[in-house]
Formats: structure tokens, C-alpha cells, sequence
């Protein structure tokens, strides 16, 4: 009995959870090197299954990003890992107690988020770049401003770094977004729409085209429907900016953080 | 209020008198489901799990004209993966968690509602998703994620009696429909990822009392705990999680296990890992083991067998043979004696890279390199599979085997791996291939041999089932929320209906009002389709 009442104690105890009258601070208190160490371990143990190692996502959502919607800010990243979200398949980590929950949430932030870099150029001439010579406001929302046509960039700088940024600029090929496709549709009418794909399942495709306009149309109605793998709508800043002219925008970019 | 009261129990009453009755569903129903194609009475549709229909109204030349009869919605925001039953005129639909609500299948309209209320705490590892229900004689039976096994009355929702199966609190849950035999319900479990110890129950109908527990991982002196290194079998998981097959001629049940644990780091639990990955076939009496066979020994990749073992009849080498099918979620196909569990062929049905092939034995050959690392192995397929819990279907008639297939692969981690009571024990974890995004198909094989017959591509990943039917069509969902109807002999579409939400679960086949339905879980809603008037 003594042996029963000792595994219980035991099993009770290994099975501490977050003291439920718990008052959750809202900067995290286990930030640490150490911290941050033990974070990564409870992370490839537990939650890599489902948001990949290094939180690329897969079955569960991409963490490596600045702004998590369940979870803009510390605590309430706490409270999802501690909690889980309903009406999805993130289990609560019922299990973790209150350390191990603060670990976590240091390193879900660590993924998520490149750290200022310190880069050449100007940024304020590179803002002016931006509105005039680069006229990246005709197809790029900033701070709720521009056309939609390519991705917002409010807080580019905290996503992506210097010089993926400045590769965007130079070779915007190369740096396409995993499920972003350019296509072409032609009708059976003869009718050609080019633009970047918005949705599509077997039976129907939905284009946006160049000018915003958008399309959509059933495979069976089309002639013909090219994948444009590899294509951007965006043209290269090569030889229309100068180098200086580059470094000034990318610092600009560079310097776009959101409101965090 | 009063009198609205009363109005509304008098429409109530000639509402309910206007239904047909609900039913008894006796085993021998069961037994011959085969020969009433109007309902569609367990998970799978027949014991030996078929998948199939044999309504054949709706056929190539009319189903154009299929279109929605009635929707229903689900009050929930959870993923909906349930198959439901229909006796009789009425759907018993499982809900997240393990609610039932049993629905008229001429209108939609719900008839009675039992709620499921998990307690805080209840942890698994992927929602508390619930798959569907058995019925048998006057009573439903729903197993809970909080891991109980409720038996309700099939006129009214009102419980008979609730059995505890095992502790939510160290993770165990029920996801799976239960199976119905004689007398017994036999039930599986899920919580792979938590290091429990996986097991198959089966529960006296009438009372709820425990018959038997079929423990997949060998206990302490018996055979397979060698398979073991030292204690690890104690939380070597096994688990149970989707509703197997029943031969009522051999009065044997074959049931798929899961992943041994931690999944993807095997550094301590070095063997073979018995029963983990395997296809048990089971006394119904009883539970005793009759026999087992393997399909992935010393798993690192989470390819739980879990899939749907189907019962045929197959021509294998020239002889006529009574056989279990089984597409693994390892991304090979087996054809397995149904009296021993012996090997008798197999092939790879989807992209994979961790095997030369199967041996004269059916075990594979494990190439080097396929194992996870801490630094990364690209591996095929990924933890989700070839195939996964989503079934597969066996048409008699166009003697076909349907199943929905992923080529998809990753890069498979592995990371420590410490038991904890209560908390997921994986030991690693996998990453996409960039560029390379899931790709699901629809293919069909020949079920003697497992040769491609044809194939459907998708648009993205598959996580639905295919239901084929009488009128050599099969049915199948996608991501995107299109519900298709192909022609079963040449996988040509010839039908499609855009549901608004990815569909996450298997289809089945009834009539209402003497018309054949064929419904679909898309989203939060049974959708249910019939031929335009």
C-alpha cells in the first residue's frame, strides 16, 4: 500500500502542470540561454511532430514568423501551449509545467523572428526609393498603403533577412514564396489571362491578373493552362537602381518591423 | 409558453409517427449486411470492410444530376472524420468528442442528441476527433475521447450504461468507431504519441463489463516481450485507433496497431517492437491471439498499421485464397493469408525510399539511410504516409481495391525522447522538402496482386476515404473541399460538388425514401447528395 501510495505521489508529481491560480507575467522570466537550450529539446520532443523542427509548419501552423495569430505576444503564447486551441489539433501541454512552458515560449519566439541586422545604406533615402524610382507601393501594401497585387510588406524586415531582401530586389525569382504560382489561362474563346494564382482545386482555378482583376474559371472550359514556375510578375531593380540606390532600399526594407 | 410547449410535443408526436421506427439491429443483420445495400450498418459498411455499396441507382449516366438533399451542421469547430451509420432510415452520426446525434435521413432534421462533456485535461494528440458509432440490437455505442465507451439507446440517446476503458490523463483517448459482435463491443484506443500501452477491449453489449483486453505489447514472460530492450515495452504505445475487420465464419477479428514509441528515436527500444505496426487477428470470444504478422519492424517514421484491413476472396499464383488487403501507411500493399496471417504478395503503392522491397516473407528490406538523424534524413514517405486512417475500398464488382495514396516525403529528425505521465514522448520530429508539398491521388489496384490499375491525381494532399458503389463509381473527397464521384473502371471524374471546406473523412451509401443518398463529413457538416427529382 505504502509502495501504491508512494507511485501515486510520485506520478502526481512528474505530472506537475501549471498551477492553474498560476498569474501569467507578460515578459517571460525563463529567457535564458539555458532556458532557450531546454526550450528546443521540449520542442523537437513535443511539437516538432506537427510544426517541423525548425517551425516551417506541416500539419500544425508555420511558427517561424514574426506575428502568430493565436499568440501575438508572450503570454499569449503561454496560455495556447499551456491550454492548446480549440477547434484544432494543438493539443494543451498539459504535462509541461510553468518553466518548461516559459522555455517553450522562448524559443516559439526565437523562430519566429530574425533580430535587427545592422546593414549598409540609408533608410530613410531608401523610404523615398520605395514611393518614387522603385514604385513598390503599386503592387505592395506597407502600413495598410499600396496596391495588393504582391505580398505586404508592414513587417518584411522581421521576416526576412538583408540579403533575401536584397535578392528579392535584384532577382525576384529567386525568392518566390513556396506555394506562390504564376499561370497563364487560355479559354477555349481564345481569351489569355496571366496573373498569380489565388486559389485552385481539381476542377476550377481563381486568378488575380496583372492589373488586379480577378478570374475564374473551370479546367474543363480552358484551352490551355500554363504553370509558370519560377516567374515573377515582379520585374528585377538590376541596372534601374543603382548600387547605393540597392543597399538604401534594402535597409529600408530591412527596417520595416511592424508594430512590434 | 405553456401552450407552445404542448403544441410543440404534439408535433413532435405525429412527427415521430410518421418515421419509420427504429429498428433492432441483430447480428445476424450484421452478419448479412450484404444483403440489405439500403443501410449501411457498421463503420466499414460489411464486417469485412468493404467500403462498398450495392446501390446502383445512381450510376455514371445519371449522376450528373446528383445534387444536395440536406446539410447538416455540426455545432462545433473541432475536425469532423466521422463515417456515419444509417438503419433504417435514421443516420447515427458520431461528433467531435464523442457526441451522437441521430438525424432523419429524408430531411436532415436531428431526431435526438446525446452530448459528450470531456472534463479538463483529456489530452491526445491530434483533437478529439471521433470517427463514428456501432450499432447492435436496441442500443448505439460511442467511444469518447475521454476514453469511455457509452452505450445509448437507439430510440432515444439516453445512456444505458458508460464504461471507463482507460485513463485520459496519462493520454489515452478513443477516436475509432467501436465494432459490434454478437454480444460484444470491441473498441480501440488511441495515445500513441503519450507512451501508453496500447490494447484492443471488448465489453459485454448489454451491461458494459469488460470480456477481454488484448494488450498489443506483450507483457512481462510472455512471447514478443524480447522484442523489447530492457523496460521500454511499458511505454511502447501500439495503439489502436481505427476500427478493424471480423470474420464471423472463423469468429476472428483482425485489427491494425500503431507505432511502437517513442516514434521516431529507437535508440532505446531496440527489436522488433511486437505488436507495434502489425495486423492481429483475434478470437471474438476471447481475444486471444490467433496470429499476427508485421508489416514495419522497429519503426522510427510514426507509419502506424492502422489502416483498414479489408476482407476478400483473391486469386493468388493461380489459387483461390480467403485474404486480408491492406494498403500501410508504409507506402507498401499486402495480401495476407486470412487463416495464418502468412505472406503472400505485396507491392508499393505510393513513393517511398526506406526499402528495397518486401522479402519472400514480407518483410522489408531496409536500405541504408532511412532512418532519422539529429541532423536530417529525406525520407519517403513522410510520418503521414502512403495512405493513412482514411479507408480504402474493395468493389466486388469491378474487383478493384480503391485507396487514397500520398506521394509525399521529409526530412525526419530525431531528438531526445524522455517518458513523461501524460506528455507527448516522440523523440523527434519531421520538416517539409521545400518545393516538394504533399500530392495525394485516388488510385486503384488490382487486390490480387496490388498492380496500378489507373490513378486520379489531386490537387493537394488526400485525408479522405473512398466508398465504391453497384454503379461502378467511387466516391472520394479533397483538401479543398470537392466532393468527385470517378468512373470506378477507368478513374475518369464524372461528378463533382464543391462542399465549401476540406473533407476529412470517408463516405457512405443508404436510401431514404427508397432513393439512394450518399453522404460526406465536409468541414462541420454531413452533407448528403441524391438524384435531382
Amino acid at each position: 500500500m505504502r509502495l501504491m501510495c508512494l507511485t501515486l505521489f510520485v506520478t502526481l508529481t512528474a505530472m506537475a502542470q501549471v498551477d492553474p491560480e498560476y498569474v501569467i507575467p507578460k515578459k517571460n522570466p525563463f529567457a535564458t540561454a539555458a532556458d532557450l537550450k531546454n526550450g528546443q529539446q521540449l520542442f523537437m520532443g513535443q511539437c516538432a511532430r506537427c510544426h517541423g523542427s525548425k517551425g516551417e509548419g506541416g500539419r500544425g501552423a508555420v511558427l517561424a514568423q514574426p506575428r502568430l495569430r493565436h499568440a501575438p505576444d508572450d503570454e499569449s503564447l503561454f496560455v495556447v501551449i499551456r491550454d492548446g486551441i480549440k477547434g484544432t489539433e494543438m493539443p494543451g501541454g498539459y504535462a509541461l509545467d510553468t518553466r518548461e512552458t516559459w522555455q517553450l515560449v522562448a524559443h516559439v519566439r526565437s523562430l519566429g523572428r530574425l533580430a535587427p541586422e545592422k546593414v549598409a545604406g540609408d533608410p530613410k533615402h531608401g523610404q523615398d526609393l520605395y514611393g518614387s524610382k522603385g514604385r513598390c507601393a503599386q503592387c505592395h501594401i506597407n502600413s495598410g498603403q499600396g496596391g495588393s497585387l504582391g505580398p505586404e510588406l508592414t513587417e518584411i524586415g522581421a521576416r526576412r533577412s538583408a540579403a533575401h531582401l536584397r535578392a528579392a530586389v535584384l532577382d525576384p525569382a529567386s525568392t518566390l514564396p513556396e506555394d506562390f504560382l504564376q499561370v497563364s489561362a487560355v479559354t477555349k474563346g481564345g481569351q489569355t489571362v496571366t496573373g498569380v494564382r489565388l486559389n485552385e482545386d481539381i476542377f476550377s482555378i481563381q486568378v488575380r491578373d496583372l492589373n488586379g482583376g480577378i478570374h475564374s474559371f473551370m479546367k474543363d472550359d480552358l484551352r490551355e493552362l500554363q504553370r509558370e514556375t519560377g516567374k515573377s510578375p515582379m520585374p528585377s531593380f538590376r541596372g534601374v537602381l543603382s548600387a547605393s540606390e540597392v543597399d538604401d532600399l534594402v535597409a529600408y526594407l530591412v527596417s520595416l518591423r511592424g508594430n512590434q | 409558453m405553456k401552450r407552445t410547449l404542448c403544441l410543440s410535443a404534439a408535433g413532435l408526436w405525429l412527427w415521430a409517427v410518421s418515421l419509420p421506427l427504429a429498428a433492432q439491429v441483430s447480428f445476424d443483420r450484421l452478419r448479412q449486411s450484404d444483403a440489405e445495400p439500403g443501410n449501411w450498418l457498421t463503420y466499414s459498411g460489411n464486417y469485412s470492410s468493404h467500403r462498398y455499396s450495392g446501390l446502383d441507382q445512381i450510376t455514371g449516366a445519371n449522376v450528373a444530376h446528383l445534387r444536395p438533399a440536406w446539410v447538416y451542421q455540426i455545432n462545433t469547430t473541432e475536425r469532423v472524420e466521422a463515417s456515419p451509420l444509417i438503419a433504417d432510415g435514421i443516420m447515427y452520426l458520431s461528433e467531435p468528442g464523442g457526441s451522437v446525434t441521430a438525424l432523419d435521413t429524408l430531411t436532415g432534421r436531428p431526431l435526438w442528441k446525446y452530448t459528450r462533456t470531456l472534463p479538463k485535461g483529456v489530452r491526445g494528440c491530434c483533437g478529439p476527433v471521433n470517427r463514428g458509432v456501432a450499432i447492435l440490437n436496441d442500443m448505439v455505442y460511442v467511444g469518447t475521447y475521454d476514453a469511455h465507451l457509452v452505450a445509448l439507446d437507439i430510440k432515444s440517446g439516453i445512456v444505458r450504461w458508460d464504461s471507463e476503458v482507460a485513463d485520459p490523463k496519462l493520454g489515452h483517448s478513443i477516436t475509432g468507431a467501436p465494432l459490434a459482435l454478437r454480444d460484444k463491443i470491441v473498441v480501440g484506443m488511441a495515445g500513441g504519441e503519450y507512451g501508453v500501452r496500447g490494447f484492443i477491449d471488448a465489453y459485454d453489449a448489454k451491461t458494459g463489463k469488460r470480456a477481454w483486453r488484448f494488450w498489443t505489447i506483450p507483457g512481462a514472460g510472455e512471447p514478443g516481450i524480447e522484442t523489447w530492450a530492457g523496460d521500454t515495452a511499458k511505454n511502447g504505445a501500439a495503439t489502436t485507433w481505427v476500427t478493424g475487420a471480423y470474420d464471423p465464419d472463423q469468429n476472428t477479428l483482425f485489427w491494425g496497431t500503431g507505432n511502437p514509441g517513442p516514434d521516431w528515436n529507437g535508440d532505446a527500444r531496440a527489436g522488433d517492437n511486437l505488436y507495434s505496426d502489425s495486423l492481429v487477428a483475434l478470437d471474438g470470444d476471447t481475444g486471444k491471439l490467433k496470429w499476427y504478422f508485421q508489416f514495419t519492424p522497429h519503426d522510427l517514421h510514426d507509419w502506424d498499421s492502422t489502416e483498414v484491413p479489408v476482407l476478400a476472396d483473391a486469386v493468388v499464383r493461380g489459387e483461390k485464397r480467403k485474404v486480408v488487403l491492406f494498403g500501410n501507411r508504409n507506402a507498401f500493399y499486402y495480401v495476407l493469408d486470412r487463416n495464418n496471417g502468412k505472406f503472400l504478395t505485396g507491392r508499393q503503392f505510393a513513393k517511398q525510399s526506406w526499402a528495397k522491397g518486401l522479402d519472400d516473407s514480407g518483410k522489408p528490406v531496409v536500405l541504408p539511410g532511412s532512418s532519422p538523424t539529429t541532423e536530417g534524413a529525406k525520407i519517403y514517405p513522410d510520418l503521414s504516409g502512403g495512405t493513412n486512417w482514411f479507408s480504402p475500398s474493395f468493389s466486388p464488382r469491378a474487383n478493384l481495391f480503391f485507396l487514397a495514396a500520398r506521394d509525399s516525403g521529409a526530412i525526419y529528425l530525431k531528438g531526445n525522447a524522455e517518458y513523461k505521465p501524460g506528455a507527448q514522448f516522440n523523440g523527434g520530429g519531421q520538416s517539409p522538402i521545400v518545393g516538394e508539398p504533399p500530392i495525394g491521388f485516388i488510385r486503384a489496384l488490382n487486390p490480387d496482386t496490388g498492380e496500378l490499375k489507373w490513378e486520379f491525381k489531386l490537387n493537394s494532399d488526400a485525408n479522405a476515404g473512398v466508398l465504391s458503389t453497384a454503379g461502378n463509381l467511387a466516391f472520394a473527397g479533397t483538401n479543398e473541399g470537392d466532393f468527385f464521384a470517378l468512373d470506378a473502371l477507368t478513374g475518369r471524374a464524372v461528378w463533382h460538388f464543391q462542399t465549401g471546406a476540406a473533407i476529412n473523412a470517408n463516405p457512405v451509401s443508404y436510401l431514404s425514401g427508397g432513393k439512394q443518398q450518399v453522404a460526406i463529413a465536409s468541414g462541420n457538416s454531413i452533407f448528403a447528395f441524391a438524384l435531382e427529382q
